[in-house]
């Protein structure tokens, strides 16, 4: 039944990628690749129907096949290409994204049987590099304005759980999407996007090549299906190492959690912290094979305490499912 | 031709900005937005302003633009405080150059004070990071924390309370810690992983341990030293040891002053060392076991000069402490030694007004107090006269942005 809703899904992208009616608005490449920071997400014209989220022509819906947590929000994904331009495959590595292209995605959360837009973060490929905007969307789900400073939204997760939202600041962009000093993309890596994605956006010629992906992370929801490893890892690659990588916010902790990385050392095994301050609990290593219970990277992950809690930003819940994950491959190492 | 005018006339245009412009901030209503968007808005010249007050702040600050300044009116009249913080891992982050930060205080930050990553040429001046409750496990790790940065200045700063380092560099170089003040923290003032560093004129009191400068395996940036620890005060730092035990610093023996541990090039003088019952000056090996083979885990060429030492190593942490201190007439000597040196260098040297003893470990990767110990007295050789570090402390430009 998952399945069949996740290649409904996949179908659904695919078909909006390669059959978009004529009759649909275009974005504002003015505004998209401009010098201004446009105050409202309308500006950029992203969407034929915003509220709804029905994307405006050379707009492309995605999906990642394991995403990142944020507290359980519900995450609409699109990117959107300039006329005549093409995404650059790079093996299974990060799409090359033209001048003029932005990503976008929308976190949303369940209230009262309808989805509620809570904020559309966009990602602006200018002359002079990416650009991350939150945008915060009003009560009445009719605008949403841009909120350098972020913002706090009370919402109730799909658990039940009633939490203070963080909609970040600018700089909090970066602090996940920095690497060496630069914003950069984080999600559309061909190895976490279907295949039957790329090629749709392939065939609709959005894409230069199809690219060879030699292991595609696993999808998230059939998970039970792929190596304890794998799931693990991927979850890993997907919510921590944009900052436990060289080049990123948590360089200097010497912790490589990507998922090409396989040196168990850099993975935590039997790794010391470094500056984890508090953060280490009473544990000594970030991972010790065989015992979750005794490593630093699970008891992070199931803190939500500041000082404490990893990721540092974007969580006010626990994540159950990642940490089930995480925790069942420490056990079996 | 007009090509090369106009590109040079575009360079002067981005390289001198035309005004710098002044952001004032108010405490009260709002202060988490109005600030956090002053410091986001800012141009590279510009200068953030906090009025006097205090900030409640429920999240995180953080600030990306070079350039900037950040003042408010005193570490005791502009205050940030952090005690209602929800998230992020530390109170203020800077990942941007050539920043100062200047008169302003944070209390109770969740996580780590101010954090500073890859800003090189950053000055922290008269900055106070406090933790209102004392010494406890809950509060922050870092009081002032600028890591992976060439040029740090750190002057006139204030830090109490961290779990782990009041004030702590790391992975850093050009680095000047001078007149500021350290207590009740784990570690006072650590440098970590750095090089060409002074720790000057400094009051380390109350901390577990004082001044610690070490290597540690397995990070992107290593082979430390190069660094001086002078004139400063390492008084009464007998807080009992109160970091979670996963830390490196959990390690420190409650009582330490200063601490040398797997450098090359230290020098330790001039010092007023009082009062620190493990040890006056420690210079060890790193004393776990370790797989990375780029890492030299033994100090090499640590001078201890001239220093004013007095009750020191009276309640020592250490195993066999009841038959040290009978064997050594009541209390332990100024200087202690683990006995290790990497074949062919030399460890230590210490100048004949001071005394000291040794473990007399036989091999690194055992801990420091091990059954293996053979305690006796130091015998070490005698630094030259006017040993001298060269290429030590921050830039001269970092000097030029402090005001009196």
């Amino acid at each position: 039944m998952i399945r069949a809703g996740i290649l409904g899904l996949a179908a659904l992208a695919a078909a909006t990628a390669m059959a978009t009616p004529p009759s649909l608005p275009l974005p504002n490449d003015a505004a998209i690749a401009g010098q201004a920071m446009p105050a409202t997400l309308a500006e950029y014209g992203f969407f034929a129907d915003a509220a709804a989220q029905v994307p405006a022509d050379r707009v492309t819906p995605f999906r990642l096949n394991t995403p990142l947590y944020s507290d359980g929000a519900e995450k609409l994904r699109f990117v959107y290409l300039p006329a005549g331009a093409k995404a650059k495959a790079d093996g299974e590595n990060l799409l090359g994204l033209p001048v003029g292209a932005a990503l976008i995605k929308t976190f949303a959360f369940e209230e009262n049987g309808k989805r509620r837009l809570i904020e559309t973060r966009v990602l602006l490929h200018r002359a002079d590099g990416w650009l991350a905007l939150p945008y915060l969307w009003n009560a009445e789900q009719t605008e949403a304005k841009l909120a350098l400073a972020g913002a706090r939204v009370p919402v109730t997760t799909p658990t039940g759980e009633k939490i203070d939202y963080r909609v970040p600041n600018k700089n909090q962009c970066k602090e996940c999407h920095g690497l060496n000093g630069v914003v950069t993309p984080i999600g559309p890596k061909s190895r976490n996007l279907s295949a039957e994605w790329l090629a749709g956006f392939a065939k609709a010629g959005r894409l230069d090549t199809i690219p060879a992906v030699a292991t595609r992370l696993p999808l998230w929801e059939a998970r039970a299906d792929a190596s304890t490893e794998a799931a693990a890892r991927a979850y890993l690659d997907v919510n921590c190492a944009h900052c436990h990588r060289p080049g990123a916010t948590a360089s200097n902790s010497g912790l490589d959690l990507r998922w090409e990385q396989d040196d168990p050392r850099a993975l935590g095994v039997m790794k010391r912290p470094v500056a984890a301050g508090r953060g280490a609990g009473d544990f000594l290593f970030d991972v010790v094979p065989g015992h979750p219970e005794q490593s630093i990277l699970a008891h992070r992950m199931n803190s939500l305490e500041g000082g404490v809690a990893m990721p540092e930003l974007g969580k006010a819940t626990r994540d159950p499912d990642g940490i089930a994950a995480v925790e069942k491959w420490i056990a079996g190492l | 031709m007009i090509r090369i005018a106009i590109a040079a006339a575009l360079l002067a245009a981005v390289s001198t900005p035309a005004l710098a412009a002044t952001h004032q901030v108010a405490a009260g209503d709002g202060a988490q937005t109005r600030l956090q968007e002053a410091l986001i808005l800012a141009q590279p010249g510009d200068e953030v302003v906090l009025g006097e007050g205090r900030f409640m702040l429920d999240d995180g600050l953080s600030l990306d633009a070079d350039g900037v300044t950040v003042r408010g009116a005193g570490m005791y009249a502009t205050v940030l405080d952090f005690t209602g913080q929800q998230g992020a891992g530390e109170g203020l982050l800077v990942t941007s150059d050539n920043v100062t930060l200047r008169d302003f205080a944070l209390e109770n930050p969740h996580g780590d004070g101010i954090k500073s990553k890859g800003a090189d040429n950053i000055v922290y001046q008269r900055l106070r990071v406090t933790w209102t409750g004392g010494p406890k496990e809950t509060n922050g790790a870092y009081g002032l924390y600028p890591v992976e940065s060439t040029g740090v200045m750190i002057a006139d700063c204030e830090v109490s309370g961290a779990s782990d380092a009041g004030i702590y560099v790391g992975q850093s170089k050009g680095i000047t810690v001078r007149n500021s003040v350290a207590r009740f923290n784990v570690a006072g003032i650590e440098i970590e992983n750095s090089r060409d560093a002074i720790v000057e004129g400094n009051m380390v009191t109350g901390n577990t341990g004082g001044i610690l400068v070490f290597d540690l395996p397995s990070l992107p940036v290593m082979g430390g030293g190069n660094t001086i620890v002078r004139n400063n005060l390492v008084v009464a730092n007998t807080t009992p040891n109160f970091a979670p035990k996963g830390n490196i610093v959990a390690g420190v023996r409650r009582g330490t002053g200063v601490m040398v541990m797997a450098n090359d090039g230290v020098l330790v003088e001039g010092n007023t060392i009082v009062d620190n019952p493990t040890s006056g000056v420690m210079v060890v090996a790193y004393p776990m076991k370790f797989d990375d083979k780029t890492y030299n885990p033994y100090p090499r060429n640590v001078v201890v000069g001239e220093n004013i030492v007095s009750r020191v190593g009276y309640d020592p942490q250490i195993d066999g402490k009841d038959q040290l201190l009978a064997a050594f007439g009541g209390s332990l000597p100024p200087v202690l030694w683990d006995g290790l040196s990497q074949d062919g260098t030399v460890a230590l040297k210490v100048d004949p007004s001071m005394t000291g003893w040794t473990l007399g470990l036989a091999a690194q990767g055992g801990g420091i107090s091990t059954a293996e110990a053979r305690p006796g007295p130091l015998k070490v050789g005698v630094p030259a006269v006017g040993f001298a570090l060269t290429g030590a402390g921050a830039p001269a430009e970092l000097e030029a942005r402090l005001v009196p």
